[in-house]
Protein backbone atom coordinates (compact mmCIF):
# COMPACT_ATOMS: atom_id res chain seq x y z
CA UNK A 1 0.00 0.00 0.00
CA UNK A 2 1.49 3.35 -1.58
CA UNK A 3 0.80 6.47 0.15
CA UNK A 4 -0.85 7.62 -2.49
CA UNK A 5 -3.93 4.99 -1.92
CA UNK A 6 -4.98 7.05 0.90
CA UNK A 7 -5.21 10.83 -1.21
CA UNK A 8 -6.45 8.95 -5.13
CA UNK A 9 -10.08 8.40 -4.86
CA UNK A 10 -10.50 4.86 -6.51
CA UNK A 11 -12.30 5.60 -10.02
CA UNK A 12 -14.38 2.42 -10.33
CA UNK A 13 -14.35 1.05 -13.85
CA UNK A 14 -17.91 1.43 -15.65
CA UNK A 15 -19.45 -1.75 -16.17
CA UNK A 16 -21.40 -2.60 -19.53
CA UNK A 17 -24.78 -2.12 -19.50
CA UNK A 18 -25.50 -5.43 -21.14
CA UNK A 19 -25.12 -8.80 -19.67
CA UNK A 20 -23.80 -11.65 -21.93
CA UNK A 21 -23.17 -11.75 -25.78
CA UNK A 22 -25.38 -13.17 -28.83
CA UNK A 23 -26.49 -17.00 -28.98
CA UNK A 24 -24.55 -17.47 -32.25
CA UNK A 25 -26.07 -14.84 -34.74
CA UNK A 26 -29.14 -15.97 -33.54
CA UNK A 27 -30.59 -12.57 -34.49
CA UNK A 28 -29.31 -12.59 -37.07
CA UNK A 29 -30.54 -15.47 -38.49
CA UNK A 30 -34.36 -14.63 -36.98
CA UNK A 31 -33.99 -11.19 -39.18
CA UNK A 32 -32.99 -12.85 -42.00
CA UNK A 33 -35.62 -15.49 -41.60
CA UNK A 34 -38.79 -13.07 -41.20
CA UNK A 35 -37.33 -11.67 -44.97
CA UNK A 36 -36.99 -15.17 -46.47
CA UNK A 37 -40.16 -16.00 -45.41
CA UNK A 38 -42.10 -12.81 -45.67
CA UNK A 39 -41.67 -12.89 -49.27
CA UNK A 40 -42.25 -16.69 -49.79
CA UNK A 41 -45.30 -16.78 -47.59
CA UNK A 42 -46.89 -13.86 -49.41
CA UNK A 43 -46.61 -16.02 -53.05
CA UNK A 44 -48.05 -19.16 -50.66
CA UNK A 45 -50.74 -17.20 -49.63
CA UNK A 46 -51.83 -15.07 -52.22
CA UNK A 47 -51.71 -18.14 -54.75
CA UNK A 48 -54.17 -20.16 -51.92
CA UNK A 49 -56.68 -17.08 -51.75
CA UNK A 50 -56.92 -17.18 -55.46
CA UNK A 51 -57.45 -20.90 -56.06
CA UNK A 52 -59.71 -20.99 -53.54
CA UNK A 53 -61.86 -17.72 -53.66
CA UNK A 54 -61.21 -16.59 -56.96
CA UNK A 55 -60.75 -19.23 -59.53
CA UNK A 56 -63.17 -21.70 -60.76
CA UNK A 57 -67.03 -20.87 -58.98
CA UNK A 58 -65.10 -18.80 -56.58
CA UNK A 59 -66.04 -18.92 -52.44
CA UNK A 60 -69.17 -21.03 -53.31
CA UNK A 61 -67.05 -23.86 -54.80
CA UNK A 62 -65.39 -24.80 -51.17
CA UNK A 63 -67.14 -27.61 -49.25
CA UNK A 64 -65.79 -30.87 -48.13
CA UNK A 65 -65.60 -32.32 -51.73
CA UNK A 66 -63.54 -29.42 -52.88
CA UNK A 67 -60.43 -29.77 -49.94
CA UNK A 68 -60.88 -33.80 -50.58
CA UNK A 69 -59.91 -32.92 -54.39
CA UNK A 70 -56.89 -30.13 -53.48
CA UNK A 71 -55.36 -32.78 -50.92
CA UNK A 72 -55.85 -35.18 -53.50
CA UNK A 73 -52.99 -33.97 -54.98
CA UNK A 74 -49.15 -34.22 -53.32
CA UNK A 75 -48.81 -30.55 -54.47
CA UNK A 76 -51.22 -28.99 -52.86
CA UNK A 77 -50.43 -31.51 -49.55
CA UNK A 78 -47.06 -29.82 -49.43
CA UNK A 79 -48.27 -26.58 -50.36
CA UNK A 80 -50.84 -26.80 -47.02
CA UNK A 81 -47.88 -28.27 -45.12
CA UNK A 82 -45.11 -25.42 -46.11
CA UNK A 83 -47.88 -22.57 -45.57
CA UNK A 84 -48.60 -24.07 -42.20
CA UNK A 85 -45.08 -24.33 -40.86
CA UNK A 86 -44.01 -21.09 -42.43
CA UNK A 87 -46.81 -19.01 -41.08
CA UNK A 88 -46.48 -20.17 -37.70
CA UNK A 89 -43.15 -19.56 -37.08
CA UNK A 90 -43.30 -16.46 -38.62
CA UNK A 91 -46.12 -14.98 -36.58
CA UNK A 92 -44.61 -17.23 -33.88
CA UNK A 93 -40.82 -15.34 -33.91
CA UNK A 94 -42.75 -12.07 -34.35
CA UNK A 95 -44.92 -12.88 -31.10
CA UNK A 96 -41.12 -13.74 -29.40
CA UNK A 97 -39.47 -10.39 -30.79
CA UNK A 98 -43.03 -8.52 -29.43
CA UNK A 99 -42.54 -10.44 -26.09
CA UNK A 100 -38.64 -9.42 -25.48
CA UNK A 101 -39.96 -6.08 -26.26
CA UNK A 102 -42.75 -6.00 -23.16
CA UNK A 103 -42.39 -8.34 -21.03
CA UNK A 104 -39.67 -6.45 -18.61
CA UNK A 105 -39.80 -9.59 -15.76
CA UNK A 106 -37.68 -13.06 -16.63
CA UNK A 107 -40.17 -15.00 -14.98
CA UNK A 108 -42.81 -13.52 -17.31
CA UNK A 109 -40.68 -13.18 -20.70
CA UNK A 110 -40.30 -17.20 -19.89
CA UNK A 111 -43.47 -17.83 -18.89
CA UNK A 112 -44.99 -16.40 -21.97
CA UNK A 113 -42.19 -17.83 -24.49
CA UNK A 114 -42.94 -21.41 -22.65
CA UNK A 115 -46.59 -20.60 -24.07
CA UNK A 116 -46.13 -19.13 -27.05
CA UNK A 117 -43.67 -22.60 -28.41
CA UNK A 118 -46.23 -24.79 -26.78
CA UNK A 119 -49.09 -23.06 -28.51
CA UNK A 120 -47.00 -23.06 -32.54
CA UNK A 121 -45.99 -26.91 -31.82
CA UNK A 122 -49.33 -27.98 -31.02
CA UNK A 123 -50.67 -26.26 -34.01
CA UNK A 124 -48.18 -27.40 -36.33
CA UNK A 125 -48.37 -30.78 -35.50
CA UNK A 126 -52.13 -31.01 -35.86
CA UNK A 127 -52.42 -29.14 -38.69
CA UNK A 128 -49.87 -31.64 -40.26
CA UNK A 129 -51.75 -34.81 -38.97
CA UNK A 130 -54.52 -33.09 -40.48
CA UNK A 131 -53.14 -33.04 -44.29
CA UNK A 132 -51.13 -35.82 -44.38
CA UNK A 133 -53.83 -38.55 -42.84
CA UNK A 134 -56.50 -37.24 -44.12
CA UNK A 135 -58.50 -39.63 -46.16
CA UNK A 136 -61.99 -38.65 -47.40
CA UNK A 137 -62.86 -42.02 -48.06
CA UNK A 138 -61.84 -44.22 -45.03
CA UNK A 139 -63.35 -48.18 -45.15
CA UNK A 140 -64.09 -50.13 -42.50
CA UNK A 141 -62.46 -53.54 -41.92
CA UNK A 142 -64.13 -55.17 -44.41
CA UNK A 143 -63.30 -53.17 -47.27
CA UNK A 144 -66.68 -50.85 -47.69
CA UNK A 145 -67.61 -47.57 -47.17
CA UNK A 146 -67.95 -46.32 -43.53
CA UNK A 147 -71.03 -44.89 -43.09
CA UNK A 148 -71.86 -41.44 -43.61
CA UNK A 149 -68.85 -40.73 -46.43
CA UNK A 150 -69.70 -38.13 -48.93
CA UNK A 151 -71.63 -39.57 -51.81
CA UNK A 152 -68.88 -38.75 -54.55
CA UNK A 153 -66.57 -41.81 -52.48
CA UNK A 154 -68.92 -44.53 -54.88
CA UNK A 155 -67.37 -42.61 -57.95
CA UNK A 156 -63.86 -42.67 -56.50
CA UNK A 157 -64.19 -46.57 -55.94
CA UNK B 1 -49.12 51.84 -22.91
CA UNK B 2 -53.05 52.35 -23.79
CA UNK B 3 -52.88 52.06 -27.53
CA UNK B 4 -50.46 49.26 -28.39
CA UNK B 5 -52.65 47.59 -29.97
CA UNK B 6 -53.11 50.11 -32.62
CA UNK B 7 -49.56 51.28 -32.40
CA UNK B 8 -48.06 50.99 -35.52
CA UNK B 9 -45.15 48.49 -36.63
CA UNK B 10 -41.80 50.46 -37.12
CA UNK B 11 -40.00 49.66 -39.96
CA UNK B 12 -37.23 46.66 -39.29
CA UNK B 13 -39.25 46.20 -35.90
CA UNK B 14 -39.61 42.33 -34.62
CA UNK B 15 -43.71 41.50 -34.28
CA UNK B 16 -44.03 39.97 -30.81
CA UNK B 17 -46.59 37.63 -29.52
CA UNK B 18 -48.16 35.69 -26.32
CA UNK B 19 -47.26 32.37 -26.18
CA UNK B 20 -47.97 29.37 -23.66
CA UNK B 21 -45.33 27.08 -22.77
CA UNK B 22 -46.46 23.94 -21.02
CA UNK B 23 -43.54 22.18 -19.15
CA UNK B 24 -43.23 19.17 -17.63
CA UNK B 25 -41.54 19.04 -14.40
CA UNK B 26 -40.38 16.90 -11.75
CA UNK B 27 -38.51 18.17 -8.18
CA UNK B 28 -36.74 15.15 -6.47
CA UNK B 29 -36.89 17.24 -3.23
CA UNK B 30 -40.60 18.29 -3.61
CA UNK B 31 -42.42 21.36 -3.54
CA UNK B 32 -44.76 22.62 -1.12
CA UNK B 33 -47.43 21.84 -3.60
CA UNK B 34 -45.78 18.77 -5.52
CA UNK B 35 -44.78 15.62 -3.16
CA UNK B 36 -40.58 14.74 -3.86
CA UNK B 37 -40.39 12.84 -7.68
CA UNK B 38 -44.07 13.86 -8.85
CA UNK B 39 -44.61 14.87 -12.46
CA UNK B 40 -46.49 17.23 -12.94
CA UNK B 41 -47.43 20.04 -15.68
CA UNK B 42 -47.27 24.09 -15.62
CA UNK B 43 -47.74 26.78 -18.11
CA UNK B 44 -46.28 30.02 -18.31
CA UNK B 45 -47.37 32.77 -20.74
CA UNK B 46 -44.63 34.88 -22.42
CA UNK B 47 -44.47 37.59 -24.38
CA UNK B 48 -42.03 36.46 -27.02
CA UNK B 49 -40.17 37.98 -30.49
CA UNK B 50 -40.94 36.33 -33.67
CA UNK B 51 -36.88 35.31 -33.97
CA UNK B 52 -36.94 34.23 -30.46
CA UNK B 53 -36.39 30.03 -29.82
CA UNK B 54 -37.79 27.56 -27.31
CA UNK B 55 -34.50 27.98 -25.59
CA UNK B 56 -35.13 31.56 -25.05
CA UNK B 57 -38.33 30.81 -24.08
CA UNK B 58 -36.89 28.99 -21.02
CA UNK B 59 -34.01 31.08 -20.54
CA UNK B 60 -36.65 34.27 -20.03
CA UNK B 61 -38.61 31.64 -17.28
CA UNK B 62 -35.60 30.72 -15.75
CA UNK B 63 -34.14 34.04 -15.37
CA UNK B 64 -37.51 36.01 -14.94
CA UNK B 65 -40.14 33.99 -13.82
CA UNK B 66 -39.49 31.25 -12.06
CA UNK B 67 -35.52 30.36 -10.85
CA UNK B 68 -35.99 27.12 -10.05
CA UNK B 69 -36.90 25.92 -13.86
CA UNK B 70 -33.86 22.97 -14.41
CA UNK B 71 -32.52 22.34 -18.00
CA UNK B 72 -29.47 21.70 -19.85
CA UNK B 73 -27.80 24.38 -22.57
CA UNK B 74 -24.21 24.97 -23.37
CA UNK B 75 -23.52 26.60 -26.73
CA UNK B 76 -27.10 27.71 -27.70
CA UNK B 77 -26.17 27.42 -30.96
CA UNK B 78 -27.36 23.69 -32.09
CA UNK B 79 -23.83 22.23 -32.10
CA UNK B 80 -22.94 21.08 -28.21
CA UNK B 81 -26.55 18.77 -28.36
CA UNK B 82 -27.04 19.85 -24.62
CA UNK B 83 -30.64 20.80 -24.51
CA UNK B 84 -32.28 18.30 -26.44
CA UNK B 85 -36.17 17.79 -25.41
CA UNK B 86 -39.52 16.39 -26.23
CA UNK B 87 -41.17 19.59 -28.00
CA UNK B 88 -44.82 19.00 -29.22
CA UNK B 89 -44.31 15.58 -28.97
CA UNK B 90 -40.98 15.40 -31.42
CA UNK B 91 -37.35 15.43 -30.26
CA UNK B 92 -35.88 18.70 -30.81
CA UNK B 93 -33.02 21.07 -29.93
CA UNK B 94 -34.56 23.46 -27.98
CA UNK B 95 -31.79 26.22 -29.42
CA UNK B 96 -32.79 25.22 -33.20
CA UNK B 97 -37.04 25.84 -32.91
CA UNK B 98 -38.47 28.79 -33.55
CA UNK B 99 -41.29 29.44 -31.42
CA UNK B 100 -43.02 30.66 -34.30
CA UNK B 101 -42.66 27.79 -36.81
CA UNK B 102 -44.44 25.89 -33.59
CA UNK B 103 -47.84 27.49 -33.90
CA UNK B 104 -47.91 29.79 -30.87
CA UNK B 105 -51.37 30.10 -30.63
CA UNK B 106 -51.40 26.82 -29.10
CA UNK B 107 -49.69 25.98 -25.97
CA UNK B 108 -46.15 24.54 -26.82
CA UNK B 109 -45.82 21.39 -24.68
CA UNK B 110 -42.26 20.73 -23.35
CA UNK B 111 -41.27 17.35 -21.82
CA UNK B 112 -37.62 16.11 -20.95
CA UNK B 113 -36.52 13.22 -24.13
CA UNK B 114 -38.00 9.74 -23.38
CA UNK B 115 -36.46 6.49 -22.21
CA UNK B 116 -34.23 7.97 -19.50
CA UNK B 117 -34.47 8.26 -15.86
CA UNK B 118 -35.64 12.30 -15.30
CA UNK B 119 -33.27 13.69 -12.72
CA UNK B 120 -34.99 16.99 -12.65
CA UNK B 121 -37.44 18.92 -14.91
CA UNK B 122 -36.12 18.60 -18.44
CA UNK B 123 -33.10 17.00 -16.94
CA UNK B 124 -32.42 13.53 -18.11
CA UNK B 125 -29.59 10.78 -16.48
CA UNK B 126 -27.77 10.37 -19.96
CA UNK B 127 -25.58 7.51 -18.36
CA UNK B 128 -27.31 5.05 -20.19
CA UNK B 129 -27.24 6.62 -23.40
CA UNK B 130 -22.84 7.13 -22.90
CA UNK B 131 -22.34 3.46 -22.08
CA UNK B 132 -24.22 2.30 -25.06
CA UNK B 133 -21.58 4.27 -26.90
CA UNK B 134 -18.21 3.21 -24.81
CA UNK B 135 -19.53 0.23 -25.96
CA UNK B 136 -18.79 0.34 -29.81
CA UNK B 137 -15.34 1.64 -29.06
CA UNK B 138 -15.88 4.88 -30.63
CA UNK B 139 -12.08 5.73 -30.65
CA UNK B 140 -9.83 4.61 -34.26
CA UNK B 141 -8.36 0.95 -34.23
CA UNK B 142 -5.33 0.88 -36.10
CA UNK B 143 -2.33 -2.14 -36.23
CA UNK B 144 1.61 -1.82 -37.23
CA UNK B 145 3.11 1.36 -36.42
CA UNK B 146 1.76 4.57 -36.18
CA UNK B 147 2.41 6.48 -39.97
CA UNK B 148 5.00 9.51 -39.02
CA UNK B 149 2.08 11.79 -41.19
CA UNK B 150 -1.12 11.81 -41.70
CA UNK B 151 -3.60 9.08 -42.93
CA UNK B 152 -4.70 9.38 -46.22
CA UNK B 153 -7.91 8.63 -47.21
CA UNK B 154 -9.61 9.86 -50.79
CA UNK B 155 -12.61 11.70 -51.08
CA UNK B 156 -14.54 8.65 -51.96
CA UNK B 157 -13.62 6.67 -48.67
CA UNK B 158 -14.56 9.84 -46.47
CA UNK B 159 -17.74 10.00 -48.39
CA UNK B 160 -18.86 6.69 -46.86
CA UNK B 161 -19.29 7.66 -43.48
CA UNK B 162 -19.29 11.79 -44.14
CA UNK B 163 -22.83 11.74 -42.64
CA UNK B 164 -22.44 9.83 -39.62
CA UNK B 165 -19.40 12.24 -38.49
CA UNK B 166 -22.05 15.08 -38.04
CA UNK B 167 -23.33 13.41 -34.87
CA UNK B 168 -23.56 15.56 -31.38
CA UNK B 169 -24.62 13.19 -29.52
CA UNK B 170 -27.76 15.08 -28.36
CA UNK B 171 -29.78 11.68 -27.57
CA UNK B 172 -32.63 12.79 -29.76
CA UNK B 173 -32.77 9.74 -32.02
CA UNK B 174 -32.33 7.13 -29.01
CA UNK B 175 -34.85 8.08 -26.85
CA UNK B 176 -37.56 8.85 -29.88
CA UNK B 177 -37.13 5.13 -30.84
CA UNK B 178 -40.20 2.92 -29.85
CA UNK B 179 -37.63 0.07 -29.54
CA UNK B 180 -35.53 2.04 -26.78
CA UNK B 181 -38.51 3.07 -25.25
CA UNK B 182 -39.80 -0.31 -24.32
CA UNK B 183 -36.35 -2.06 -23.88
CA UNK B 184 -33.09 0.05 -22.43
CA UNK B 185 -30.83 -3.04 -23.02
CA UNK B 186 -31.16 -1.71 -27.14
CA UNK B 187 -27.95 0.02 -28.19
CA UNK B 188 -30.17 2.44 -29.73
CA UNK B 189 -29.67 4.46 -33.00
CA UNK B 190 -26.83 6.90 -31.96
CA UNK B 191 -24.24 4.15 -30.35
CA UNK B 192 -25.01 2.48 -34.12
CA UNK B 193 -24.58 5.86 -36.09
CA UNK B 194 -21.34 5.93 -33.56
CA UNK B 195 -20.33 2.23 -34.64
CA UNK B 196 -21.03 3.22 -38.72
CA UNK B 197 -18.51 6.27 -38.29
CA UNK B 198 -15.20 3.61 -37.53
CA UNK B 199 -16.76 0.59 -39.48
CA UNK B 200 -17.15 2.66 -42.67
CA UNK B 201 -13.97 4.37 -42.24
CA UNK B 202 -10.80 3.14 -44.27
CA UNK B 203 -8.25 4.14 -41.73
CA UNK B 204 -9.98 2.28 -39.41
CA UNK B 205 -9.44 -1.42 -38.66
CA UNK B 206 -11.40 -2.56 -35.83
CA UNK B 207 -14.40 -2.98 -37.69
CA UNK B 208 -15.16 -6.54 -37.31
CA UNK B 209 -14.81 -5.90 -33.68
CA UNK B 210 -17.46 -3.11 -33.75
CA UNK B 211 -20.00 -5.25 -36.17
CA UNK B 212 -19.85 -8.50 -33.45
CA UNK B 213 -20.62 -6.48 -31.01
CA UNK B 214 -23.47 -4.91 -32.91
CA UNK B 215 -24.41 -8.49 -33.68
CA UNK B 216 -25.67 -8.98 -30.47
CA UNK B 217 -29.11 -9.62 -29.49
CA UNK B 218 -29.50 -5.81 -28.50
CA UNK B 219 -27.84 -4.74 -31.69
CA UNK B 220 -29.05 -3.84 -34.98
CA UNK B 221 -31.54 -6.60 -35.07
CA UNK B 222 -33.53 -4.78 -32.30
CA UNK B 223 -34.42 -2.14 -35.44
CA UNK B 224 -37.95 -2.30 -36.88
CA UNK B 225 -37.26 1.01 -39.23
CA UNK B 226 -39.44 3.03 -37.69
CA UNK B 227 -37.70 6.00 -38.97
CA UNK B 228 -38.29 8.12 -35.66
CA UNK B 229 -34.56 8.41 -35.52
CA UNK B 230 -34.14 10.11 -38.88
CA UNK B 231 -37.29 12.49 -38.48
CA UNK B 232 -35.66 13.08 -34.73
CA UNK B 233 -31.97 14.30 -35.76
CA UNK B 234 -31.54 17.82 -35.62
CA UNK B 235 -28.45 17.03 -37.57
CA UNK B 236 -30.41 15.70 -40.47
CA UNK B 237 -28.23 12.29 -40.20
CA UNK B 238 -30.22 9.47 -42.42
CA UNK B 239 -29.52 7.54 -38.73
CA UNK B 240 -32.02 4.65 -40.27
CA UNK B 241 -30.13 4.31 -43.73
CA UNK B 242 -26.96 4.15 -41.40
CA UNK B 243 -28.04 1.52 -39.21
CA UNK B 244 -29.43 -0.66 -42.39
CA UNK B 245 -25.88 -0.63 -43.79
CA UNK B 246 -24.55 -2.06 -40.86
CA UNK B 247 -27.22 -4.80 -41.37
CA UNK B 248 -26.16 -4.89 -45.10
CA UNK B 249 -22.58 -5.32 -43.68
CA UNK B 250 -23.16 -7.89 -41.18
CA UNK B 251 -25.25 -10.33 -43.83
CA UNK B 252 -23.41 -10.01 -46.64
CA UNK B 253 -19.54 -9.99 -44.93
CA UNK B 254 -18.47 -7.29 -46.83
CA UNK B 255 -17.63 -3.83 -45.26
Amino acid sequence: MSTADATTPVVEPLRPIRSGRSRNHAEQWSWLFMRGSGVLLLVLIFTHLFINLFSGDGVNQIDFAFVAGKWASPVWKIWDFVMLVLAMIHGGNGMRLLINDYARETWMRKTLKTLLTACVATIVVLGSLVIFTFDPCPLDASGDLLPGVPTFCEDVR
Amino acid sequence: MTATAEAPTKAGEVPSFDVTLRIQRMDPDGTPDHPAGEEYWEEFTLTMHGTDRVLDALHKIKWDVDGSLAFRRSCAHGVCGSDAMRINAKNRLACKTLLKDLNPKRPITIEPIKGLPVEKDLIVDMEPFFASYREIMPFLMTSGPTPERERLQSPEERARFDDTTKCIMCAACTTSCPVFWTDGQYFGPQAIVGAHRFIFDSRDEGEWDRLEILNDKAGVWKCRTAFNCTEACPRGIEVTKAISEVKKALNTGAV
